[in-house]
């Protein structure tokens, strides 16, 4: 398998705060790649910089290289709004538009200059049968975003990143507000996407990363402890403070 | 993630019932093979009569065990100390089948006397008693030194056990009489044998766990 990200020598500093420290990374093609540690680690912020989150946190500073297909996306002619849709983002609390269903999805599309209506259509539906909602919502796709499940409206977000059609999709602690089934569900989401988008998350908890990640990174105080194969993490991890942390001696 | 406090304290108990299924294996073999040298039955027996104490040993074991995967989730070494604790626990359960049959066979020779004093079986029990304290004592201390010895003795337990079956042999062919009794005394050196690559693969289970590899250990 490739690599679609590489990130190199990566620092980023919140003010004084640094943040992230020499970050050196590669991230699977067509693969879940799972950030895990605890709080204040810096996994979100890194998440956060592949689609230039961070940009609009004053007083934020980045160094290093990240490449995405190999292009630099903190490079001069990079236009972040292209960036965007090359890589979609699903937040922790879903954050559904306050309009139709329809609407939520065709959005993206729409800024892209998608204006013909069977294009949009199937822009749509296909979005909504890969994000496994299509069959929950068809008969009511006029119906408010607002009035679907938590477990739904994450659902929705995830259609609604994918119909812009990106090469990767970021989650964000994406199923920590949800309960169970619908946990459930966007882990066995995943698991279909992947053959289509690259995939990389942020989790709290390890064991939807054991689960459902291809690689995942340990992260501890803005640096990468450890970053391999998640069985292997999960099952003979080579930094002892890989394995204090995933066996709950610390975090 | 385990709630630690919960959980190393039910790992320290997995570790005190294979101590003691351990301390009882040794004993076990000790006696069956003290029966065969005197032929005392009430001794044989009472060791066939103890055996169901490693089975329930064993149970627990497997009950702690299987509470622990499903309520804490143990990942990387934790796992592996509940998985070896199963494994670790079912040689010495089998360890103890091995020399309650060391036992039985007392039992079998039924008064007869012995062919001669028996002189490889009780060395051959002497060092895979020690090969078993070493294998328990190298799963306490994590030491895979200790384990990768137990590995280097059972090649010494089977060497003897050649040389048995070779001097068995030689007796039978000059003694055809005592053919009964010579099957039986093969068989109980097999037993013993049977023990040490038990023990040998609790060796293994201890390079496991510290490493995440398996080693072989029995060849």
């Amino acid at each position: 398998m490739s690599d679609i990200i590489r990130i190199e020598e990566l620092n980023l500093y919140y003010e004084k705060h640094h943040a992230l420290k020499n970050i050196g990374l590669t991230i699977q093609e067509k693969a879940v790649t799972a950030f895990i540690g605890p709080s204040g680690c810096g996994k979100s912020t890194l998440l956060r910089t592949l689609n230039r989150m961070n940009d609009m946190i004053p007083g934020t500073r980045i160094e290093g290289k990240v490449e995405i297909a190999g292009s630099d996306i903190y490079g001069d002619e990079v236009e972040v709004e292209d960036l965007r849709q090359q890589v979609g983002m699903v937040f922790q609390q879903p954050n559904p538009f306050p309009k139709s269903i329809y609407e939520n999805v065709a959005y993206g599309p729409r800024l892209q200059g998608i204006t013909s209506k069977s294009q949009l259509n199937e822009i749509v539906e296909r979005s909504l049968r890969q994000s496994a909602l299509w069959e929950e919502v068809k008969d009511y796709l006029k119906k408010s975003a607002l009035s679907l499940s938590g477990g739904q409206q994450q659902r929705l977000c995830i259609a609604r990143a994918i119909a812009s059609q990106p090469d990767i999709l970021l989650m964000d602690e994406a199923t920590s507000a949800l309960d169970p089934i619908s946990t459930l569900k966007i882990e066995e989401l995943t698991q279909d996407l992947k053959k289509d988008y690259t995939i990389v998350m942020v989790t709290h908890n390890m064991h939807q990363a054991a689960r459902i990640s291809d690689q995942t990174a340990f992260f501890l105080n803005g640096e990468v402890v450890e970053s391999t194969d998640t069985t292997e993490m999960f099952s003979n991890p080579t930094d002892s403070r890989t394995e204090d942390y995933i066996s709950g001696r610390f975090g | 993630m385990p709630n630690r406090k919960g959980f190393d304290e039910s790992l320290g108990e997995l570790r005190q019932l294979l101590t003691a299924m351990g301390d009882h294996v040794i004993e076990a073999l000790e006696d069956a093979v003290k029966s065969l040298q005197t032929l005392d039955t009430a001794k044989a027996k009472a060791v066939v009569d103890n055996d169901y104490r490693l089975n329930e040993m064993e149970e627990k074991i497997m009950d702690i065990g299987s509470r622990l995967i499903v309520t804490q989730q143990p990942v990387a070494k934790d796992l592996r100390r509940i998985i070896v604790a199963f494994k670790i626990s079912s040689d010495l359960e089998r360890m103890g089948d091995l020399a309650r049959d060391v036992a039985k066979v007392t039992l079998r020779m039924q008064g007869s006397n012995l062919i001669k004093p028996l002189v490889d079986i009780p060395r051959m029990s002497d060092i895979v008693m020690q090969m078993t304290r070493d294998s328990i004592q190298s799963y306490l201390d994590e030491n895979t030194d200790l384990a990768h010895k137990v590995g280097n003795d059972d090649d010494q337990v089977d060497h003897m056990y050649s040389g048995m079956i070779r001097e068995l042999h030689q007796h039978m062919m000059e003694n055809a009489a005592d053919g009964p009794q010579v099957m039986l005394l093969n068989l109980t050196g097999r037993y013993i044998e049977r023990i040490a690559d038990h023990a040998t693969n609790i060796g293994e289970s201890v390079v496991y766990l510290v490493t995440g590899r398996r080693p072989d250990l029995n060849n």
